[in-house]
């Protein structure tokens, strides 16, 4: 006859412990489709350089970094100086994805800010980024040697999260 | 006199224009109207990732117009209702779609409620008849409210006043 009085209290607790956890997690936090999955080729214009184009054909063999930004993103700035440390660092080269902007402006954001791309390729319709599943920039993935995406940061990078995660992955051996 | 007019106007334009302000919505021509209406259809059960509580029929967010383009032309060529939501959900997962396919990580979000719907018949089903079970061992057709009374006290143990004789 207890039973009768706890069972419903248990399913209580059960169900505000799965709530309460519902609370905890970002809902803008979607989990990329492409982790572990072979990185959408694309071909496109680099920046500011008539007729040169990238590709990540082009990197195969090595580990290395897409960087999506525009400049009419304002949480790029916040993140910029840390790319500028880490192309700085050398630590691996920065591909810069510059999404749905103008050509004039994003050069002009590169000279005034600094510019850390090993190559910054125009995508200027983000047809690229809607195959790489950018949803907001600015988002960060690191490419392996296979050519295969290994990680996605959603939202500007810090100094705290090159450091305790992407080095990591950029040093490691394979 | 006129300036209560005017304001009247004022208002009930402001009324007009919020109930029409849901989106912008490109005008799209299609050669069919089984092709329009499945243009319509797919915006509907597609998510807008930027703005996550809107379709990207009702989205102004400019990777929901990329989307709804990249929709257009993928149905003028020719492709299928489940090429196009394929093409989506390897960019953007589950969470594109409005209605998530059935699988074991959402097993629990489609069988959940008919689980639970079986389970409280179940238990409605067991206390029913446990109820039933205890009444058909109840006194139910005792001659007079006295005897029930005694009854049921000679049932539940308790020891019962002895009746006054006007009564009996």
């Amino acid at each position: 006859m207890k039973l009768n009085y706890i069972i419903p209290l248990l399913a209580f607790f059960a169900l505000a412990a799965l709530l309460g956890k519902g609370l905890t997690l970002d809902p803008k936090l979607i989990p990329s489709t492409r982790i572990d999955k072979p990185a959408p080729n694309f071909m496109l214009p680099v920046l500011s350089s008539a007729n040169e184009k990238f590709g990540p054909q082009d990197l195969k063999g090595q580990r290395w970094v897409l960087n999506v930004w525009a400049s009419w993103c304002v949480s790029c700035r916040y993140e910029h100086p840390v790319l500028n440390d880490m192309a700085r660092a050398g630590i691996a080269p920065i591909v810069g994805l510059n999404y749905k902007d103008e050509d004039l402006k994003a050069a002009k954001w590169l000279a005034e800010r600094g510019d850390p791309y090993y190559k910054a390729v125009v995508d200027n319709n983000g047809r690229v980024g809607i195959d790489w599943g950018v949803i907001a920039v600015p988002e960060t993935f690191i490419i392996d040697e296979q050519g295969n995406v290994i990680y996605k940061h959603t939202g500007p990078i810090t100094r705290e999260l090159v450091n305790s995660e992407m080095i990591p992955l950029l040093t490691a051996n394979n | 006199m006129k300036r209560a007019f005017f304001t009247s106007v004022l208002l009930l334009s402001l009324l007009i224009f919020q109930s029409n302000s849901s989106a912008a919505i490109e005008v799209v021509e299609f050669n069919s109207a089984s092709q329009e209406q499945r243009y319509k259809d797919l915006l509907k059960e597609l998510r807008c990732l930027v703005c996550q509580n809107q379709n990207l029929a009702g989205s102004d967010a400019p990777l929901a117009k990329d989307l709804r383009e990249i929709t257009e032309k993928m149905i003028k060529q020719g492709d299928s209702d489940a090429k196009i939501k394929k093409f989506m959900r390897s960019r953007y997962g589950n969470f594109v779609l409005y209605e998530p396919p059935f699988n074991w990580s959402t097993a629990f979000l489609w069988l959940g409620p008919f689980v639970l719907l079986i389970l409280v018949i179940i238990g409605l089903v067991m206390s029913i008849r446990r109820r039933q079970q205890e009444e058909l061992f109840q006194p139910t057709r005792a001659s007079s409210d006295a005897e029930q009374v005694k009854i049921r006290n000679l049932m539940r143990n308790t020891p019962s006043l002895k009746p006054k004789d006007s009564e009996n």
